[in-house]
């Protein structure tokens, strides 16, 4: 019997018992954590190079207590959001014409392809020259960094409908238009929407790149301002409060596909 | 209402490997109103294409379509299709998927759900209005593709191997859920099929194409009696007419296994 459950764990792409699922995520983290605790309080690597767990919480504390971490956390949040929602917007609707309509393809493909391939660490420089070091670099770091790549990703999507749903909704008497709003757009939107979520992943790195770059508030700045004065625990507070901010917001997306596209999660 | 007439159709394509590609050469038949024509043929002989054409789905290189006499020249409500692959629409219930037709030509909310109910209750679907096509069966999905086609009222129904990609017994189930409604809406149906059995069963006409290029090469008028029931596949009639498709068919299939 031991052996049946241990066999059905192990077979790919079937469903495990949720408390399994559960129990072996939190095992896993709480090994990570127990391992962090031993290397530090046994002593085996020193306070400069990994801080103790008490001594993060204790940085964290006192970042929150003087009012800098909330500071820094609104900031970045504002940036990433001004600059993902500002690609979005703009790529969404050009992804899904991209990949809908071949014209659009066609005009805009090279440009894309060629901007895709650009780190965008290689423009800071230049965004720099350009705009400065204040919202406006970080907005055009997570923007270029983010919209072509979405772009792609999206028209890959539409690009995908397949031709039975667009002609049986021409023999059932379906415009042009009909066909835009009634199946290319609803098709698209689930993977619009896994689409960014990743993205959203990726725009997080661009802003802290940034923001370690060239910035004066940031939570990406306050990590660097961390790292000149010595103190570890702060960088790891930093790191943290990033990690969680994306766990938060991943879950967003995923409760939001739940909501808003509720035949895509039904077996 | 509900006359098909095709007028010396050739279709050809442009391909960049095999250049010019002729899948129908001067094909020509006529389909009287609520007849239930069906077409047999090897594989790739242009069976769908001819569906295409007619549904306005497709071009003709030349020659013309007409339905009630009027050309072909775009897709229309007045002919709805089904496909052999499943071509619900995931994001939609049951209910929703059959109202779809309904809703782009703007039919009042009220009789849109009499109709759906209607249609949804003759496919024998009553109580999955509400489950989307994901959760349903492969015969389940092609009933709800007939029950939308049907729904949305049109003169000629266009079938493409509609039940190709089921089990033998639930395409048996289909093919009399099919007759039954169709002796009582009499609408002119225009069905593909390589299925020979199937063809017979269901046609009051059974024409056999060609390989590539697909012209007609036999016309069977079948004339079984109606209503048709399963047992009716071990009547001599019809085995006789099931040996003189088949020894047509046999030629144009090695035909085709030397041309593919
Ligand atoms: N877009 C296209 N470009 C080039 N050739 C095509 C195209 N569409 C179809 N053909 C060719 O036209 C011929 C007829 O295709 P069609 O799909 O109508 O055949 P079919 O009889 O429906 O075949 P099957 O029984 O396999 O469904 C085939 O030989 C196919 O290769
Ligand atoms: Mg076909």
């Amino acid at each position: 019997m031991a052996a049946g459950t241990l066999d059905r764990l192990f077979r790919p792409n079937k469903p495990i018992p949720r408390q399994i699922e559960l129990w072996t995520g939190i095992t896993v983290a709480a090994s990570v954590f127990g391992l962090w605790c031993l290397f530090t309080y046994g002593g085996i690597v020193s306070g400069d190079f990994l801080p103790a767990p008490g001594e993060v919480w204790a940085a964290f504390v006192s970042t929150l207590s003087d009012g800098t971490l909330l500071k820094h956390t609104r900031v970045s949040l504002y940036e990433i959001y001004l600059g993902f929602v500002l690609s979005s917007i703009i790529a969404v609707p050009l992804g899904i014409f991209m990949g809908g309509f071949r014209i659009v393809a066609a005009a805009i493909e090279p440009v894309v392809n060629f901007m895709r391939y650009l780190p965008v660490t290689a423009l800071i420089p230049l965004l720099i020259l350009w705009v400065g070091i204040g919202l406006e670099q970080k907005i055009a770091v997570i923007f270029l960094g983010t919209f072509f790549q979405q772009i792609v990703l999206i028209a890959d999507v539409s690009g995908r409908v397949h031709d039975d749903l667009y002609n049986v909704s021409y023999t059932l008497g379906a415009s042009r238009w009909q066909v835009v709003t009634r199946v290319l757009l609803p098709a698209t939107m689930p993977g619009v929407m896994d689409t960014l979520r990743v993205t959203m992943g990726w725009a997080w790195t661009f802003l802290v790149v940034a923001e370690l770059v060239a910035a004066s508030s940031g939570l990406g700045y306050m990590i660097l301002q961390a790292m000149r004065g010595l103190h570890p625990a702060t960088i790891f507070v930093g790191i943290f409060v990033i990690g969680f901010l994306g766990l938060v917001t991943d879950l967003a997306f995923k409760w939001a596909k739940n909501v808003l596209l509720p035949w895509t999660n039904i077996r | 209402m509900g006359q098909v007439h095709i007028d010396e159709v050739s279709l050809a394509f442009e391909t960049r490997r095999a250049g010019r590609v002729v899948a129908l050469e001067q094909l020509s038949l006529a389909v009287p109103e609520k007849q239930f024509a069906v077409i047999v043929g090897p594989s790739g002989c242009g069976k769908s294409s001819l569906l295409d054409l007619v549904a306005g789905l497709k071009e003709t290189t030349a020659g013309q379509c007409r339905v009630d006499g009027k050309v072909v020249t775009s897709p229309g409500a007045d002919r709805g299709m089904v496909f052999q692959s499943y071509s619900l629409f995931p994001w939609l219930t049951v209910r929703k998927n059959v109202e779809f037709g309904l809703s782009l030509n703007k039919v009042p909310p009220k009789e849109r759900s009499e109709r759906a109910d209607h249609y949804i209750g003759s496919v024998g679907l009553l109580g999955f209005e509400n489950a989307y096509p994901s959760q349903l069966s492969g015969g389940m999905k092609q009933r709800v593709a007939i029950a939308r086609a049907l729904a949305n009222d049109p003169e000629v129904l266009l079938m493409d191997e509609p039940f190709g990609a089921l089990d033998s017994q639930t395409r048996s189930l289909m093919q009399e859920l099919l007759l039954g409604i169709w002796e009582k809406e009499q609408k002119t149906v225009l069905f593909v099929t390589h299925d020979i059995d199937e063809a017979l069963f269901l046609g009051d006409v059974v024409y056999v194409m060609s390989a590539r290029p697909g012209r007609i090469i036999d016309t069977i008028d079948v004339g079984l009696e109606r209503p048709r029931h399963y047992d009716i596949i071990t009547t001599p009639q019809f085995i006789e007419f099931k040996r003189r498709i088949m020894s047509s068919l046999h030629a144009e299939v090695e035909k085709a296994m030397n041309l593919n």
